[in-house]
Order: C-alpha cells, then structure tokens, then sequence
C-alpha cells in the first residue's frame, strides 16, 4: 500500500503545520512515512508545496507527476495551479478562500472567479469537493484553525486509510493546550463539511 | 525542538533535525556555520539547543571563517562540525584544500548542503567534486534516518583517517521528513589543546609537498575503508544493475523493479572493487544521480581498468537528465533498459489564466522603502543595480525592478567596481547586513582604494532575514551563555576610508530619496546604511507595535501612487479605491509618506 497527499497552498497558511499532522498521524498508526516540506524563499508569499506519503512501499519523499491520491488545496488558485500532480481518479478538497498574490492585490493582475475555479477542476476531475475553510473555522472561534477545519475535512475522505481518531489525536497533539477546544471544533466543523 | 535533547522514541524529524540529533548522539563538542539554505535549519537549532546538549555553537560571519573554527578545534582534539550550503564551501574551499593536507586530530564533518534545482539559490553545482578536489573522504545520507545515523560513523571514519570527512545533503534530504529512531545522548568533549607538529600543521612548501604525499597514502586507506564500508551495499537481485546514492536511492526503490542495486553512501573514494564486482556478469548498468555524472563516470573509468565492456547508461548515454532535481517519474527514462513502475496520467491543466504568486517581499518590509527612494533619486540616470543574496534579491521584481546583476554573497559591491571602472553608467550596490559582514567590506575597501565611483546601500534589517533571522556581527549575540555587542556598520564603514557615509530610515520614503540623490551625486564612494528592523523577525520577538494603516477616501484621489511606488501586499485596489488590509498591515507608514494628499494615515 501507498497513499500521497500533495498539500498546496500559500506561504503562511499552515501548510507545513497540516503536513505535520498528517505525518504524525500516519507514523502513530504505524505506517511507513516519507514527507517532503518547501523551506525558504517560497515562504515569502510564494505558492508552497508539501508531499505526505505514507504505506509499506513507500521509500521517497517526492511523488511522480499523476500520483497524488488526495490533493489537499488551501486555496483555489493553487489547486488548480497543482492539479498535474494528481490523476483523473484522485481525491480533491479545495478551500475556496481565496489568498489574492500582490499583484492582484494591486490591481496589476487578474484573480479568477471561485467558480470558475471550482468548474475549472470539475472539468477533469469528478471527485473535488470543496468547504469554506475560513468561514468555518471562524465559526469554530478563530480563522487561524482554518488548518483545523481541512484537517478534519481530510477525516471524512473515503479512500484515505487513516481513522478520523488517528487524525484527530495528531492534531490535538501538536496545538498548545488552550487552543485544543477551538481546533477540536474546527476539525469537527470540517469532518461534517465534508460528510454533508 | 526540545524533543530532540531526549533519549529513546521515535519522531517524525526533518532531515536538518536529524542531523542535529546525530550530532547530540556522537558528542559533538564544536559547530560552526554560515547560514544558507538548505542547511539553515541547523543553525536556528543549535542556537536554540546547543548550549543544553552541552555543546558550542557559533554563527560565524561567512563560511571560510566558520571552516577555520572548526578546522581549529579538531586539530585541538574537539570533535566539530561545519555546515553550509553549496555554495558556501566555494568560499570556505580555500581553507578547506589546504586542511586536508593537515587533516585534524579529532573527528570533523564538512556538511554541504546542494540544492539541485536551485529552490533558494543561484546556481545548482554539484559539490561532491569537493571530494575528489581536495582528496577528502565522502558520504551521502539518503533519507532523514540515514543521516542521523550516518553522523556518528563519519566521525568515525573521519578520526579512523584523521581527516575531515565531506558530509553532502541535498536540499530533499535536509527538507525531507520521516520518522527517526534516537539513540543515546553521548557526553561531548569541548576543551582540548592543540599539540604542534611543524611539518603537519604549518602548510609552508617544504612541509606541504611531504602532506601532499600523506594525503594521497590516506586516500589509499580510504579506498580500503570504502570497499567494507556498511554504508555501501548491495540489495535485490536482476541482471540489470543499478549505482546509486543520497536521494536518487530512494526513487530507484520506487520506481525501477527487478534489478540489483548498489547503494553507495560511502561516496569518495568511489569502492573501485565493489563497484567491479557488481557490474562483472551484468547485462547492463544503470547510474542514478542528480546533477552531475560523478558516479557515472567512476564507473565507466572503473570498467576500462577492470576491462568489463558492460554498457552503462545514465547521463552520458542520454537517458537521464544532468539539469534539476530528479523524482521517481524521472526514471521513465530509462524505460527501454528496466522494468519501470507504471505511472498514472497527470490531469490535464484546464483551459483558466492563474495569476502568477511569485515569491514577494513582504507587507510592511523595509526594503520596499529604499527601493523606492532608489529608484526616485535615480529618475532617468543610466545606472546598473547590482544586487546581492538575500530577500532584497527580490526588489529584481516589479514594480522596483532593481537587479540587474547578481552572482553571489558580496558579488554585487564588487561588481560595481568593475562596471564604474568600464562604463558610464552609475553602479548601485544592495546587500544586506549579514552580507555587508559576510563579504561586504572587502569590495568596499577596494572601491576605496582603486577609487570606483559606485554607490553602496546597506540594507540593514538587523536580522539575516532569508535564512530565517539568525544574529549577525550587526546585532551582537545572546545565545548560548554568550553576550556580545552589535557591530557598528556605519562606523565600520567610516573606519576604512569612506567619506560619505549616511543612515536613512526607509520608511520614510521621502528623506530617504533626499539622501540616495546626494549618494548619486557624490563623486566618490558613497555608502548609505537603510536601518529598519525586519518586521517578520519584530513579530517573532513580539515587539511589532499594533499599528495599522488607513485609507481615508474622502482624501483618496486615486492617484495609486502608494501602489505604484511601494506595492505593498497590504494594499488592496478593490472597485476603482485602494484600501489597506487589516490582516497584513503593519501600520509601517511607507505609504502614508509616499501620498501626495496625506490621505493615509497611522492608526494605534
């Protein structure tokens, strides 16, 4: 067995901390476990990629072009922008919450309308379902567990060989203790987005 | 972090973690390091643990000095370790050559850390030419657990030679993470003395032709060590035959079925035996390694003394790219020679225009002010910027569009010289604090000294920021039970000779053009020092003021001059007005200073 999350995303969305969750939750259930994490000039703003692989023939960190079973998208654009390293049978969650880059921002370049977005990967790919990660874990107390809420969306993933507990203990395990309740309901918000 | 001080367990490390756990376990008593990617993460852990593992650590200020330190407790019985990027050992190879012919008397480790694909850096060099360069013994960790692991048996190696040992990473094993199993903490030895030996240590030319003899009789030794090294092996069985080592062992497991590999870790001397008798009997060859075909054509020279005429593909035959990093898709290519995995058909890229998210200075940075100021005081002058490593690199993009010439650490100043001496045009020179420390005074005092008319800006963020904010001479050092006083650069530059010599605040936009207009105009060598802290580094140590910007709109005559001249990500046009994004926002005033109808203020 083999099973790669590709993560993608912004600098400072919680990409690598997400990865770590996965990760952990992986290794505590005893899988074998390869992860691949960008560091560095990315972070400033820059589209970020991390890579969790995990399974008994699982030996490299980096995944082929094609072989992602989830694609796991923090924001839309990158989703789209990341859609090659996943197949036509892949998994797909996708934040709608879009992060514009600069250059939109300043009026200089153009962002892409959420929907078009989101027909854009129904348009290759049946199995996207999509949550408002932001809003949800605004609802859950703070927009910070927006991490939270995908975190939990991945829990409600049919295919993904990882228990809902095994992905919650990982969590709850990495956040101090008084953010525990917020991401414990975050994760829960996201786990229901998704089983809806 | 602090997990890492701990005995037994196993733990999901990064491959910079690891290694920093390796040290704890073979009793390091001595680091050194200039910090660059993708090695950074070592010193950022050392600064914080080094000093409750009972070890010494330093942030020296460029990585030939870190080399010499730690070159020198080695020689004094300290076991030490350097580690760098690639491209730091070119500054510290000098030291380097010349060390192996004096080698060391405790056990020391050279990390260099390559980056194939250049994900945070200038070029994408392949270092383990370093090895055979200087005749230093080499080994390749391929993953996380193999690098803790590999740290205690390259001291080991290394006291068993009395030689450094090159330690050589690449950025998918430093950034890569996996579970690692930790051993036990072992007590490191951090006072030693140094006994003299004339003819081994003082490299004069008498005594360095008897170590060069030395060297080439240890390098014998360690041809022997390699062919029984348990880090070189053979695993799986086929008559196709696979060379292997670091990263690229691990996309051969993947993606290549049925064939035998030889796993090299042990990586200089190549085991020529070893290497032999594993292609004897072969019906073919394949070697799998990125960037450059230094296995490969071991290899191939392997088989014309041994006269095996087995074909060897890889590079040199055209099967395998020498350019970018590899990943297990790459093995595609040598499809029509093994058995290769099946891979799944990547989804097409739908029919939509993405906006680009290029890598941006951030909301609030400092650098985007004297950025600014620049390119207003040079207004239609011919002038050529030449930049150096570090975030501002990325003022090479719109709307400053100020790089035109960067090579690497301190390379800018100097080249300036060079282009105020053979051209017309004004030479402008950026690099930051850590650089200006790293090899900034040197191309200053030569501009002095040949009189190069060029203009050099520090940017002075108080923090080497790109890395990962580590201290630099700049801002003194408080870790470690160690306290000292931040260098001066302003007096600094004063002390060797230059005349003009102005600190400007670059937040405040206006001042600051003032002042880079009196820098072109001086004819000499002018240096101005832009002082701001880093606002990243300011939240790390909680002491970014709660401040924010706003848009007053009733003031606001859509002139979009603070976008045009500071693009700061905080600012947002949205329906035709510019308002300012509370979540990004810093409250820095940069462009508040820049609009003409004081229409943006600075709220607390």
């Amino acid at each position: 067995m083999k099973y790669t999350i590709q993560i993608v995303g912004v600098g400072g969305q919680g990409v690598l901390l997400a990865s770590n969750v996965l990760g952990t939750a992986a290794m505590n259930a005893g899988h074998r476990v390869m992860m691949s994490e960008v560091h560095g000039m990315a972070q400033r703003g820059g589209s970020v990629l991390s890579t969790v692989r995990f399974g008994d023939e699982v030996y490299s960190p980096l995944e082929a072009e094609g072989g992602a079973d989830l694609i796991l998208g923090f924001e839309p654009a990158e989703t789209v922008r990341s859609l090659h390293l996943g197949n036509g049978s892949s998994s797909i969650v996708m934040n709608l919450d879009p992060v514009l880059p600069s250059m939109v921002a300043a009026g200089f370049d153009e962002y892409p309308d959420v929907g078009s977005l989101v027909e854009a990967v129904r348009s290759v790919n049946p199995n996207v379902v999509t949550l408002d990660a932001t809003k949800l874990a605004i609802e859950a107390g703070k927009a910070v567990a927006a991490n939270a809420v995908m975190i939990g969306a991945v829990a409600a993933m049919k295919d993904i060989p990882l228990t809902r507990d095994q992905l919650r203990d990982a969590l709850i395990a990495s956040v101090p203790e008084k953010f525990r309740d917020l991401n414990l309901k975050a994760f829960d918000l996201g786990f229901m987005a998704i089983q809806n | 972090m602090s997990d890492l001080l701990s005995d037994g367990g196993r733990r999901l490390l990064l491959g910079n973690e690891a290694i920093v756990r390796g040290l704890f376990e073979a009793g390091a008593g001595f680091a050194s390091t200039y910090p660059g990617t993708p090695s950074s993460e070592i010193g950022n852990l050392l600064e914080a643990l080094s000093a409750d593992a009972g070890m010494y650590f330093e942030f020296s200020d460029n990585e030939k000095v870190a080399m010499e330190v730690s070159a020198a407790a080695a020689s004094a019985g300290v076991r030490s370790f350097v580690f760098m990027k690639h491209v730091g050992l070119n500054v510290a190879a000098d030291p380097m050559m010349t060390l192996a012919y004096s080698g060391v008397r405790a056990g020391m480790l050279i990390l260099t850390a390559d980056d194939p694909s250049a994900h945070s850096s200038q070029n994408e060099q392949d270092n383990r030419f370093y090895a055979k360069l200087s005749l230093l013994p080499m080994v390749e960790p391929s993953t996380p657990m193999e690098a803790k692991a590999m740290v205690p048996e390259a001291y080991r190696i290394s006291e068993e030679l009395g030689l450094p040992v090159i330690f050589r990473t690449t950025t998918r094993v430093n950034h890569a993470r996996a579970p690692v199993e930790f051993g036990q903490r072992a007590e490191p030895r951090t006072k030693g003395h140094f006994d003299r030996d004339f003819v081994r240590f003082v490299n004069i030319p008498a005594n360095a032709r008897v170590n060069r003899k030395r060297l080439l009789q240890l390098n014998e030794r360690a041809l022997e060590m390699s062919e029984s090294s348990s880090l070189n092996f053979v695993e799986g069985e086929g008559d196709v035959g696979v060379i292997t080592s670091g990263v690229s062992y691990t996309y051969v497991k993947e993606a290549l079925k049925g064939v035998s590999i030889l796993k090299l870790g042990f990586t200089h001397p190549v085991p020529e035996r070893m290497v032999a008798d594993f292609v004897r009997g072969k019906k073919s060859i394949i070697v799998v390694e990125e960037l450059d075909p230094y296995l490969e054509d071991e290899v191939l020279r392997i088989c014309a003394q041994n006269g095996l005429s087995v074909p060897v593909f890889g590079k040199r035959s055209g099967h395998l790219p020498y350019a970018w990093e590899y990943s297990p898709d790459t093995l595609k290519g040598v499809a029509d020679i093994a058995e290769v995995t099946e891979f799944r058909e990547p989804m097409p890229q739908p029919d939509i225009k993405l906006p680009a998210r290029p890598p941006t200075l951030c909301a609030g940075c400092p650098h985007r002010g004297i950025f600014a100021a620049t390119k207003r005081a040079v207004g239609n002058r011919d002038v050529v910027y030449c930049s150096d490593i570090g975030c501002y690199t990325l003022g090479g993009s719109p709307p400053f569009n100020e790089a035109d010439f960067i090579i690497c650490m301190g390379g800018g100043a100097g080249a300036a010289g060079g282009f105020a001496q053979t051209t017309d045009q004004l030479p402008i020179a950026f690099m930051g604090d850590s650089t200006f420390f790293h090899s900034g005074v040197n191309p200053l005092i030569n501009a002095l000294f040949n009189d190069h008319k060029i203009v050099m800006v520090v940017l002075d963020n108080r923090t080497t920021a790109m890395t990962g904010h580590q201290p630099n001479p700049g801002t003194g050092r408080e870790f470690g039970g160690i306290t000292t006083e931040p260098l001066d650069i302003e007096a600094i530059a004063r002390g060797v000779g230059a005349k003009f010599v102005r600190t400007v605040d670059p937040y405040d936009v206006k001042a600051a053009t003032e002042v880079m207009k009196e820098a072109i105009e001086y004819d000499g060598v002018a240096v101005v020092i832009s002082k701001q802290a880093c606002p990243l580094e300011l939240k790390k140590r909680r002491m970014l003021a709660a401040r924010t910007c706003e848009v007053d709109q009733e003031l606001c005559i859509q002139c979009f001059n603070c976008l045009r001249t500071i693009a700061c990500p905080a600012l947002i046009k949205r329906d035709g007005l510019v308002e300012t994004d509370p979540t990004q926002c810093i409250g820095c005033g940069m462009c508040a200073n820049v609009c003409p109808k004081h229409a943006i203020g600075v709220k607390k």
